[in-house]
């Protein structure tokens, strides 16, 4: 029978007028897209094996290439979409779950580009950040109840303490590169954030950041020993994760290098697998349990949080992780990337972290607990505006994941679990790894946050706002556009045009 | 300018109109009565800073032969709601004076809601903390479930006469002058909407907290859902209502100085905190952290009274105007200084107070001046 192949998803365009055969485009694709025919003396391109992460593009000395989409298309049925449709001819061809990176790229309601924020005229004046000081000093865990609380030393309230409220999601050594963590955990600690190890243990070349790290404890607990909980700023439990709700993960064998094997404390060579759920956690009281172990053992100097995904029952789910004694929760939209993760389940499990936060904030508030945690937004997080709507919805700080990548060259081609990333981020080839520089990776990252805050201060300003706290939950300056009743109430905000 | 139908404009209370305002108070920390034309005369000195739709004064001191009892200046919009609050009352009360509160006829004011007040005891005599808590209470519950009806005010030997007009035209309707007190506040309204309802109009009070305030509250927002946490509903959508129930939270319940909730509603900057020594900027650096949901942002100068002390602040950046002055036992606030030279034509001592800072009078100790100047 006549097997149909699958239309490629792009196609490389080569400007023959401009291309000198330089055959850099070859040397440098971990695809093996472009290859010089020795008979014809020039390139040829694969469009096939193109995944779209447009290296070749910007490495081509004389810009003789462009990527573009490739439109050979089935004919148009609204149904039968391009994307389902290719899916399943993959899968009739290799009989296995289809895996993705990054987060979920379907068209659903995006909240944040449906909620716009106030300005201050005439009856209060906006707040000009370059004459007024404009506060974005952030702390992050489980904040007393009164001053006495702290006065007495009955309880210990240690918190993270950060300049602005973007700390960088996790992201294991393994799923990116050292170079990748690097840039990560050094912009960390310039622009005095926190980055996160993810469950990829803390490398030895990144110890001197500690301080500035969040370690992980995921149901692998690769890397986890009584020294890295302690030496950490703060330990993170992770449950879930935005992209993959209910599944583990599965770093192969061939990515666990001496160096990462070191890092993770399992053998060179061998396959680290973490488990769906935490072997240890099957119930509330377990996770209490794990808690209390993990700030026994550092003698409750650090605060101990959950990260978990934004689930239908988020709230209450919230609600019981504060009350087993999280001083932070982390929510993880359905935006959120990965590594590696099943199509289906990414594109499929999960809810908007827009209204889980809403859905949050309001459900600790209703039952007085809300200053016994910090909420931490994560998933889907892509400019100042979103960080600033995230936290106006009641967020206490956020996490970026996917702008981070961006900010260090990633493209978003979704082949993250391949590892053959060219921009040298989600992989560990060396020779992809060495084309991202620490160096200069940190400094775009130092950027990106230093442009932020700028710009959230702006916003600030002309709300007439000079401190966040007074923009923490202060959904009074969001409106909503387009958005039917339930979801109004739902974010608890107005439609635009209703006054206070 | 005055609604026509005042039961139709009852529903004012559902919007959060902003609206600027002229403020002022004297205090006479000695207790020495004063006439109530005083304040009005600094009020009115301020009209500029109103648009008729909206006066208020608070007197302290006003009723010495009540001085014991709970007085309520209650607010009908229908009168048949005046048989439900007495009936309400009388579960927990001995009413010992019902009656309207006197009013002159004034042409420009038509159809002015029923004013009452009443003179109130505990049936049972219980701790005063308890008692103040069961006034929070009431004043909640009738606010919240009587439609036609509103507390005013609902301290001791206090209350607040306000409504919709100019200050003068509100002075003479409650015959201000007839009354003397050591304390008084008053406010000017300049309100972006048109509005009807009287009980929109300040000074806004509980228990014996009187509150006028000139600003526009940009963490309105984040206030308003802290103070639910501790049981403070906030009916009127008003800045006023919950700066009154921030104080009656920090100070009631929470036992805080006025030094430090100072510093927590108008909370020093990072930068100026690095200034102070290590003890107080461990102190100062909790109150953030513990309190950052009861700072107050945007734009605003107050003046908050008690029986026994009555003070200034204003925002971190003081985008609204506040002066204070003394003479002798005198203490002043105002928006302006025209105002407070209408009251007093040579005060020892009149100043600017600082961005944040709060001004106190307390009654007869005499000391009050500038908090701690921040760097």
């Amino acid at each position: 029978m006549a097997i149909p192949k699958i239309v490629p998803d792009f196609k490389v365009i080569r400007d023959e007028n401009l291309c000198i055969n330089c055959q850099a485009c070859c040397r440098v694709c971990a695809n093996d897209t472009h290859s010089f025919d020795q008979n014809l003396m020039k390139i040829i391109s694969d469009h096939r094996k193109c995944v779209g992460c447009h290296f070749c593009e910007e490495i081509c000395p004389t810009g003789a290439l462009t990527i573009e989409k490739c439109y050979s298309q089935i004919r148009e049925n609204f149904n039968w979409n391009e994307v389902d449709f290719k899916n399943l001819m993959k899968q009739a061809h290799s009989g296995g779950i289809l895996l993705t990176g990054m987060g979920n790229d379907r068209p659903w309601i995006n909240y944040f580009d449906h909620i716009v924020l106030n300005a201050s005229q005439v009856t209060n004046p906006s707040i000009d950040p370059l004459r007024e000081p404009m506060e974005i000093k952030t702390f992050i865990g489980r904040k007393p109840d009164s001053v006495d609380q702290v006065k007495n030393k009955k309880h210990k309230f240690v918190l993270l303490e950060t300049e602005i409220p973007v700390l960088f999601s996790a992201m294991s050594y393994g799923s990116i590169s050292l170079n990748a963590c690097k840039s990560i955990a050094a912009a960390a600690w310039e622009a005095k954030t926190y980055w996160n190890t993810g469950e990829g243990g803390l490398p030895e070349s990144l110890k001197k950041f500690v301080s500035r790290t969040i370690v992980q404890v995921a149901s692998g607990r690769f890397g986890v020993d009584a020294k890295y909980l302690k030496d950490a700023a703060a330990i993170e439990i992770k449950i879930g994760q935005g992209a993959k709700p209910g599944i583990g993960g599965h770093l192969p064998g061939e990515k666990v290098s001496a160096e990462i094997s070191a890092a993770r404390k399992i053998p060179e060579g061998t396959d680290a697998i973490s488990p769906a759920p935490h072997h240890d956690i099957y119930s509330i009281e377990d996770l209490k349990q794990l808690i209390y172990a993990l700030k026994e053992t550092v003698n409750y100097e650090k605060p101990v949080g959950v990260k978990v995904a934004a689930v239908h029952n988020i709230a209450p789910i919230v609600s019981g992780i504060v009350r087993a004694g999280a001083d932070f929760v982390t929510i993880d939209g359905f935006r959120g990337g990965t590594g590696a993760a099943p199509v289906v389940i990414r594109n499929n499990v999960g809810i908007p972290i827009e209204i889980a936060i809403a859905a949050v904030d309001q459900r600790l508030r209703e039952e007085g607990i809300r200053n016994h945690a910090s909420i931490i937004a994560a998933g889907g997080i892509r400019s100042s505006a979103d960080v600033v709507k995230a936290i106006a919805l009641g967020a206490d700080a956020v996490y970026i994941g996917t702008a981070t990548l961006v900010a260090l060259g990633c493209h978003i081609c979704q082949k993250c679990y391949t590892g053959k990333c060219n921009w040298g981020i989600a992989t560990q080839d060396p020779y992809l790894t060495r084309r991202l520089n620490p160096e200069i990776g940190k400094r775009r990252l130092v950027n990106l946050l230093r442009a932020w805050a700028l710009e959230i201060k702006e916003m600030m300003g002309g709300m007439g706002i000079n401190a966040i706290e007074s923009l923490r939950g202060n959904r009074d300056q969001l409106r909503g556009i387009g958005l039917n009743d339930k979801e109004l109430e739902l974010l608890g905000i107005k439609h635009a045009g209703e006054a206070w | 300018m005055n609604c026509k139908n005042i039961y139709q404009c009852s529903d004012d209370r559902k919007f959060h109109i902003p609206s600027g305002c002229g403020i002022a108070g004297l205090f006479n920390k000695d207790g020495s009565p004063v006439s109530g034309e005083k304040i009005f005369r600094a009020i009115n000195s301020m009209k500029e800073r109103g648009n008729g739709l909206g006066s208020g004064y608070a007197g302290y001191g006003i009723y010495p032969d009540y001085r014991n009892d709970w007085c309520f200046h209650l607010l009908y919009s229908q009168a048949t709601a005046r048989d439900q609050v007495e009936q309400y009352f009388k579960t927990f009360f001995h009413v010992k004076l019902s009656e309207k509160i006197p009013t002159r006829k004034i042409k420009s004011i038509k159809n002015p809601p029923l004013l009452w007040r009443y003179f109130l005891q505990t049936k049972n005599s219980t701790p005063a903390e308890k008692e103040e808590n069961l006034i929070v209470s009431v004043c909640m519950w009738i606010n919240h479930n009587i439609q036609d009806a509103f507390v005013i005010s609902s301290g001791k030997d206090m209350g607040i006469f306000k409504g919709v007009g100019e200050p003068a035209e509100i002075a003479d309707f409650y015959r201000l002058e007839d009354y003397k007190g050591y304390l008084w506040t008053g406010h000017n309204r300049f309100p972006t909407n048109s509005v009807g309802w009287w009980g929109g109009a300040h000074p806004f009070g509980l228990l014996d907290w009187s509150v006028v305030h000139n600003g526009e509250i940009s963490s309105y927002g984040v206030n308003r859902r802290y103070l639910e946490n501790f049981g403070y509903y906030c009916c009127l959508f008003t800045d006023t209502e919950v700066i009154t129930y921030l104080f009656d939270l920090l100070v009631r319940k929470h036992n805080l100085s006025l030094d430090t909730i100072g510093n927590i509603i108008s909370a020093p900057f990072w930068i100026q905190i690095d200034n102070y020594s290590e003890q107080e900027r461990y102190l100062l650096k909790w109150l953030r952290i513990i309190y950052g949901p009861a700072l107050v942002n945007g734009p605003f100068s107050i003046i908050v009274a008690r029986g026994n002390f009555m003070l200034g602040i204003n925002d971190r950046i003081k985008l609204r105007p506040l002066v204070a002055a003394e003479k002798g036992n005198s203490f002043f606030l105002a928006s302006e200084e025209s105002a407070i030279v209408s009251m007093e034509k040579n005060p020892d001592n009149i100043w600017t107070p600082e961005a944040g800072a709060m001004t106190v009078g307390f009654f007869e100790k005499g000391n009050h001046g500038n908090s701690k100047n921040r760097t």
